[in-house]
């Protein structure tokens, strides 16, 4: 698909790396990529991964000119606690997840209340490519292509209250397949949310795959969210439950650290986390830091939501 | 006992270097794996060298800092005089690793961005508590030889150096501030630091020790 006007989040790369952070990028590249293979003894862990379906997908405007992190990084550098605190646990650990059948449960303000089975909630046959940038609130980010359907589309099945104004997701908390569960490094289950009007954006994603496959177990199999305006942890994984609700939800890390990590959590180089500075990013397999953009580069999709609002007050 | 029988002319010939070799081995390994990575050859950095860098130097740095804290006891414990023979040089490698620990953040993560990096130690509490400990650090590195001991005198050297369990507490709480949650990984090394301090304790309370006992 041809696209004649450029928009803002499709910016190159060029425009906003600083020329001198990205020239020794390749030598990170080629020595990250290849480091998943020296390290992590993937003949042991690649055995106990499941098979991966394709999935097809419908080409969409969300592409990227900035070039995709590799693959193997985007499955073995990952934050999923329920796993392990590791970077590398959730690849060696998330085997154990059993994604398949998957049901999710609906509740709260809906017209449409129920256990949904994936299939019904999620329509297979219209699925679309996404490359969306993420952006970790450590302070890392990638670019990567999900696979997924808009999750206003999925809010329309199950036809929300007129007194719904926020959307609460919750990752499966199973002890048996998640052995990270054993510690209390958050009140598990995870919890994330969503003020409805930033639900119903056209941004925000359900992911069912990435890379042109279903979605492996450590990047949130079989379903997760993305909304990559925000911080990467409000992108929750593994969803077993949506309530539609009339008050903010209680979410894991805002009640872990208040003042570190706000509801909103829009990416914002403006407003630093209190113990580092998110003026900056490193891009994995790169080798210096480029600029941070507010809102992650998305801002002529999204910033409108917030407009009127302190955004340092609401962080 | 086996090692009640070597020798402290033995341990000095063999067991130093030994030791001194064993404790190379992590900054090799990072010297190493950087020089695979600025020569493009794949290497056991992973995804986010400086990440794996950073910590990886500032686990180091605290393990090493942990073991010079447990010379002192252990030799009480073994009633010998000989662990104190490695003392100085694991003390002087706690401080090479904390060396090497900012070196990779200040460089390599970094890159020099000067501004940023001031800002990092006035503004960000927990980088600020790990700086502390390095300053503090210097003036024990600095006068760690014979000849600063002979100059200050045993006493007042001796108190200069119990500096280190300060350092040893704000390295502790560098590393539970710098992780984010709940996690036990940084507690277990709090709960040996404690450990290690409590014989010290014991020091001021020889009744209660003598009771124990």
């Amino acid at each position: 698909m041809l696209i004649k006007h450029k928009h803002s989040w499709q910016e190159s790369e060029n425009s906003v790396t600083r020329e001198s952070l990205y020239l020794n990028r390749r030598s990170l590249m080629v020595g990250a990529a290849a480091a998943g293979a020296a390290i992590a003894a993937p003949s042991v862990f690649a055995q106990r991964q499941r098979e991966l379906a394709p999935l097809a997908a419908r080409p969409t405007d969300f592409k990227s000119n900035e070039s995709l992190t590799p693959e193997n990084a985007v499955t073995q550098y990952n934050n999923f606690y329920e796993f392990g605190v590791g970077k590398g646990d959730p690849y060696e650990n998330a085997w154990r997840l059993q994604p398949k059948p998957w049901s999710i449960r609906v509740d709260g303000l809906v017209e449409k209340p129920g256990e949904y089975a994936l299939e019904d909630l999620i329509d297979f046959n219209a699925l679309e490519d996404r490359i969306y940038r993420l952006r970790c609130v450590e302070a890392w980010s990638m670019v990567i292509p999900w696979i997924g359907v808009s999750l206003a589309s999925v809010l329309k099945k199950i036809e929300p209250q007129s007194g719904a104004k926020y959307v609460r997701f919750e990752t499966l908390a199973d002890p048996k397949q998640m052995p990270g569960l054993r510690w209390p490094v958050l009140d598990w289950p995870y919890v994330e949310g969503l003020r409805i009007d930033e639900a119903m954006n056209d941004l925000a994603l359900l992911a069912v795959g990435l890379y042109g496959k279903e979605l492996p177990n450590q990047n949130g199999a079989p379903v997760r969210l993305v909304v990559p305006w925000k911080y990467g942890f409000k992108s929750i994984k593994s969803i077993v439950r949506i309530s539609l609700t009339d008050t903010e939800p209680r979410t894991s890390w805002n009640l872990s650290a208040p003042r570190e990590y706000g509801f909103y959590s829009n990416v914002n180089p403006e407003v630093d986390h209190p113990r580092w500075s998110q003026k900056r990013e490193r891009r994995i397999g790169e080798f210096g830091r480029r600029e941070t953009q507010k809102f992650n580069g998305y801002g002529e999709l999204v910033a409108d939501l917030y407009a009127g609002m302190d955004l340092r007050a609401k962080y | 006992m086996a090692g009640m029988s070597i020798t402290t002319k033995q341990l000095r010939q063999f067991g130093k270097p030994l030791v001194f070799a064993l404790l190379m081995l992590p900054v090799l390994w990072l010297a190493w794996n950087w020089w695979l990575a600025f020569q493009y050859q794949p290497n056991g950095l992973g995804f986010n060298p400086q990440e794996t860098s950073n910590r990886f130097s500032g686990d180091w740095a605290l393990r090493i800092l942990l073991l010079s804290l447990a010379i002192t006891p252990l030799s009480k414990l073994a009633n010998s005089p000989k662990p104190i023979l490695f003392r100085r040089m694991i003390g002087l490698f706690a401080f090479f690793y904390v060396c090497v620990h900012i070196t990779s953040y200040v460089w390599l993560d970094m890159l020099f961005d000067w501004t940023e990096l001031w800002s990092d130690v006035m503004k960000r509490i927990y980088i600020t508590v790990g700086f502390a400990a390095f300053l503090l650090l210097i003036p024990l590195a600095i006068t760690s030889t014979n000849g600063w001991i002979k100059r200050m005198g045993a006493k007042k050297w001796q108190r200069l150096h119990q500096a280190i369990y300060v350092i040893g507490l704000l390295a502790v709480v560098h590393f539970i501030m710098m992780r984010k949650g709940f996690q036990i990984e940084p507690l277990i090394y709090a709960a040996i630091l404690l450990v290690l301090l409590a014989f010290r304790w014991r020091k001021f309370v020889p009744n209660a020790a003598r009771a124990a006992g």
